[in-house]
């Protein structure tokens, strides 16, 4: 068990090493690093203190060894965009709204697709059931960035009842969550739904009946307790689409947060900036994952065997 | 699992209850447009009509001139839609083709050959299914600039990892299956034995993985699009349709609204149909 | 042991499950009647498909929602009606007053829970108290049942027992509430016979000591010669022929009961092949006319085929019952 943990923190580790090279090529293919990482208006003194702290005079191994060590230190170098900033802090200020969104985005996500799965399962062949499936088929394809836009279509501009973008309160918060999970919604219906009717045929469930068991009770501790691997199983693709997913809806509703920074980093070709946010979104993204292998082991019945 | 029965070869007889509706859909949106576009549009899709700036759909004010409205500078929705159709088509097929090309190749080998080459193939694959693609687009439009070609290496990226691991793993289960080893006595050649023996063999498996796979490349490139990190203008690229209708949604909805229709009906036919090969060939593959 | 002098336990007149499939509808448990008294165990026998498990599933009242129903009948557990009461009522009889022990110990257990919470579940519906109580009493139960150092087994997790072991905590949740009716749904079919001789011994022990009724299921007449009292031998959906073991085995009067009293593997040491019966069960679906067992039937004549045989009583004999146009005639 714990050697499992242990083997997938190393892959981890090791896919954050092959990211970290990706994004130490970044100025690399862009052309010459100086002027992908330097402010047009450097004077030549600045050059030549960026080249000497960087290591730039050096050869390509040893430069990258100095950016790895850097970046430990989450030290980026300064940004283009924002001047003043270290690329890193102002990511790492961004961050926070950006975790608070994606929290949302998986709360909403579990809380309307777990008990629509097991309602699905258990009425197999209902019309609950059918309207079920439909709702996640569509829900499958709807991209996400026009889902977020015709919501502020209906409920801002129609109805008037929540803010069209920006940040600053719960209000803000709910338009762009809906759209980052309403993708996750139908993807884990189906899955809890297919998981939940393999369970819900066993003897086991048969055995809770016999005990006089009440029957929500056998629903949601005996059934669903063991269908509920294969849900957390998702949940590692799960926090990578909603990375995916922050970074378009931040977009849409102009909510500052990360992937905003990212989007807006690109366009203005500040290279510290972008490579700091894709390291940081990889170090959540691996962080996630690490979370679920340990759900994982917890939940799953089939590790107790010792 | 997927793993435990041996996979059979591709049949066309299998192909009973074809699914009309979601194939109609198609045609309709997405295959008939991207072959036809230049004859059946209406208009020029990039040439701008300042007298006809933000024309409403027909039924909502506007006129059979322009069925689905205009944008801010007069081109014709409609129009744009049905052109740009051939370039989210071109993205994701070759983004896809480049993807079965590579996963296939490498998913092929590395079960033939197994050692280390596989060992190394497998832990590229983990480490491919571990990093969103999102992260990669950015890095690659932030390196190289949003292009045409940067967008199929995301799309071949974000897919190569699971032919790779589902071929390798019926090329697994095929490699010690009794033909194998009788074409070997015979003197076949590996190189044959892979690809006239083995290749057919997991071909079901790819055409259904790459059938469910067209969903993912087309909202992939719309997102990019959208995100301004696609395909870039004036290419009317699906996602940069909807983007450019995103400011105004509170007044002419219909700019973001159609594209974004597009979008979803044909990926929301796609993965019918996908869903529906599956069942009829490679019911095994339940898990995608 | 004479059935007379004991209050009869379970009385079931007249039972009728229907089931609904696309195919048309069906009648697994066609109009059975029986009764079991205290200490008393009936064996309920016949291939797969003729309604054994359709019928124990109908006396707790779980059959399959939506599926099948109980159409016809009564089934009275020590004088209360079952098949009235309300669902919530039910509850608190399952488990309590009739338990079943199911026929695949290695799913028939929660994976993802202990032991102990499994069986203190039970008893925790049905006769709770405070927590320290609960575990002793599950403690209690597995000792029960011969489980070998039950405070250690009651944290196990199912998975890190063996098949036997498995089986016998099934067991001790069924017994746990000490209820009057035990039903054992092939309990010992996927044990090896070593183990499920134990099996079996330890269940005669546990109703020596309780005084429970058991209904045991299974396709085995060996087993029933061993363990049971009286026998009900069911066919398509029928009880074909019913009464003591005893006489069951010394004088089978259903041609059917002579066929499966032949496939027991007879213990004089005889090599020859396990034998089995010629031909198949008539399918759910099929309409009967006649009896049932006219097809595979050597003494099968023209009126077996078009009447089906009312009950009578076997050589005279007031416990031993047959429907079969052979004994009417005699």
């Amino acid at each position: 068990m714990l050697r499992h943990l242990l083997l997938r923190s190393g892959s981890s580790l090791f896919a954050l090493l092959i990211i970290s090279m990706i994004v130490f090529s970044l100025s690399q293919l862009s052309g010459n690093p100086v002027d992908a990482l330097l402010p047009d208006d450097a004077t030549q003194e600045q050059i030549d203190t960026f080249i000497r702290d960087w290591g730039l005079d050096q050869p390509l191994w040893k430069q990258y060894m100095t950016f790895l060590g850097n970046a430990m230190l989450g030290d980026f170098g300064t940004s283009l965009k924002w001047p003043g900033e270290s690329a890193m802090g102002f990511v790492l200020d961004r961050m926070p709204a950006t975790l608070k969104l994606g929290g949302l985005a998986i709360l909403i996500s579990v809380v309307i697709a777990l008990p629509l799965g097991i309602a699905a399962a258990y009425t197999k062949g209902s019309i609950t059931d059918n309207a079920a499936q439909l709702f996640a088929l569509l829900g499958q394809s709807m991209p996400n960035f026009w889902l977020g836009i015709v919501l502020i279509w209906v409920f801002s501009v129609w109805l008037g009842w929540l803010p069209t973008s920006g940040t600053g309160s719960f209000a803000h918060l709910i338009l762009p969550a809906i759209a980052i999970a309403w993708f996750q919604i139908s993807a884990l219906t189906r899955l809890t739904r297919s998981a939940m009717l393999e369970v819900l045929d066993a003897e086991y469930v048969k055995l809770a009946r016999v005990k006089g068991v009440p029957e929500w009770l056998v629903i949601c501790k005996h059934a669903f307790r063991n269908a509920a691997v294969v849900p957390l199983t998702y949940f590692g693709i799960l926090a990578a689409s909603i990375l995916t997913g922050s970074v378009v809806i931040e977009s849409v509703y102009s909510y500052p947060g990360m992937g905003w920074v990212a989007i807006e980093a690109i366009r203005g070709r500040d290279f510290p900036v972008i490579q700091a946010v894709i390291l940081a979104y990889a170090v959540i993204y691996m962080l996630s994952n690490l979370l679920v292998d340990l759900l994982y082991v917890v939940v799953n019945p089939r590790m107790h065997h010792g | 699992m997927a793993e435990l029965s041996t996979p059979s070869r591709f049949s066309l007889r299998r192909l009973r209850n074809l699914p009309l509706v979601p194939i109609i859909i198609l045609l309709v949106v997405f295959i008939i447009p991207a072959f036809f576009a230049q004859w059946i549009a209406p208009h020029d899709p990039y040439v701008p009509n300042l007298r006809a700036r933000l024309q409403p759909p027909v039924f909502f004010g506007g006129t059979w001139e322009y069925p689905l409205g205009t944008d801010r500078l007069g081109r014709d929705i409609l129009s744009r839609i049905l052109h740009g159709a051939w370039y989210v088509m071109a993205v994701s097929m070759i983004g896809i083709f480049v993807g079965v090309v590579v996963g296939t190749t490498l998913g092929l080998i590395a079960g033939y050959v197994r050692g280390r080459f596989d060992s190394l193939v497998m832990r590229l694959v983990d480490i491919s299914l571990a990093l969103p693609a999102m992260l990669l687009a950015l890095a690659l439009a932030a390196a190289l600039g949003a292009s045409f070609l940067s967008v199929v290496i995301v799309v071949g990226f974000a897919l190569w990892a699971y032919f790779a691991r589902q071929v390798r793993a019926e090329v697994l289960l095929l490699r010690d299956s009794d033909f194998v080893a009788r074409s070997l006595v015979a003197g076949s050649s590996h190189a044959r034995i892979l690809f006239r023996h083995i290749l057919p063999n997991v071909v079901n498996t790819i055409v259904v993985l790459a059938t469910l796979q067209v969903g993912i490349a087309i909202m992939l490139d719309a997102s990019l699009s959208f995100l301004g990190i696609g395909i870039p203008r004036p290419t009317p690229a699906w996602g940069l349709l909807v983007s450019d209708g995103r400011d105004f949604i509170a007044t002419d909805w219909w700019i973001a609204f159609f594209p974004g229709l597009a979008i979803m009906l044909t990926v929301l036919s796609v993965n019918m149909i996908g869903d529906w090969l599956r069942d009829a060939l490679d019911p095994r593959l339940k898990q995608f | 042991m004479n059935s007379q002098t004991k209050k009869p336990l379970l009385e079931v007149q007249d039972l009728k499950v229907e089931i609904k499939t696309k195919v048309g509808s069906f009648v697994p448990v066609n109009g059975h009647s029986f009764s079991v008294h205290e200490g008393e165990t009936i064996g309920i026998v016949g291939e797969s498909g003729s309604g054994k498990s359709m019928t124990a599933s109908a006396l707790m009242r779980l059959l399959p929602k939506h599926v099948a129903k109980i159409t016809e009948g009564s089934v009275r557990l020590d004088g209360k009606e079952l098949l009235t009461l309300s669902e919530k009522q039910m509850r608190k009889v399952r488990g309590a007053e009739i338990s079943m022990i199911l026929q695949d110990p290695q799913t028939s257990l929660n994976p993802a829970f202990t032991v102990g919470s499994q069986i203190k579940e039970a008893l925790r519906l049905h006769a709770p108290g405070p927590r320290r109580s609960l575990r002793s009493r599950a403690i209690d139960a597995l000792k029960a049942v011969k489980v070998a150092a039950p405070e250690q087994r009651i944290d196990a997790y199912p998975g890190e027992l063996s098949g036997g072991m498995r089986q016998r905590v099934v067991g001790a949740i069924a017994i746990s509430c000490r209820p009057k009716v035990i039903i054992a749904d092939e309990p010992t079919t996927s044990l090896d016979v070593t183990v499920q001789a134990q099996y079996l011994r330890l269940l005669r022990e546990l109703q020596e000591e309780t005084g429970m009724a058991i209904l045991f299921i299974t396709h085995d007449f060996g087993i029933v010669a061993s363990l049971c009292h009286r026998v009900l031998v069911m066919y398509a959906g029928r009880i074909v022929e019913s009464g003591p073991v005893g006489k069951i085995f010394a004088n089978p009067a259903h041609p059917y009961t002579e066929a499966l009293i032949a496939t027991v593997p007879s213990l004089s040491g005889n090599q020859g092949r396990l034998r089995t019966i010629p031909g198949q069960p008539p399918s759910p679906a099929e309409k009967i006319v006649g009896c049932p067992f006219a097809p595979r039937c050597d003494y099968a004549d023209a009126r077996c085929r078009s009447e089906a045989p009312p009950t009578v009583l076997a050589n005279g004999d007031s416990e031993h019952t047959t429907s079969c146009w052979r004994a009417v005639n005699q």
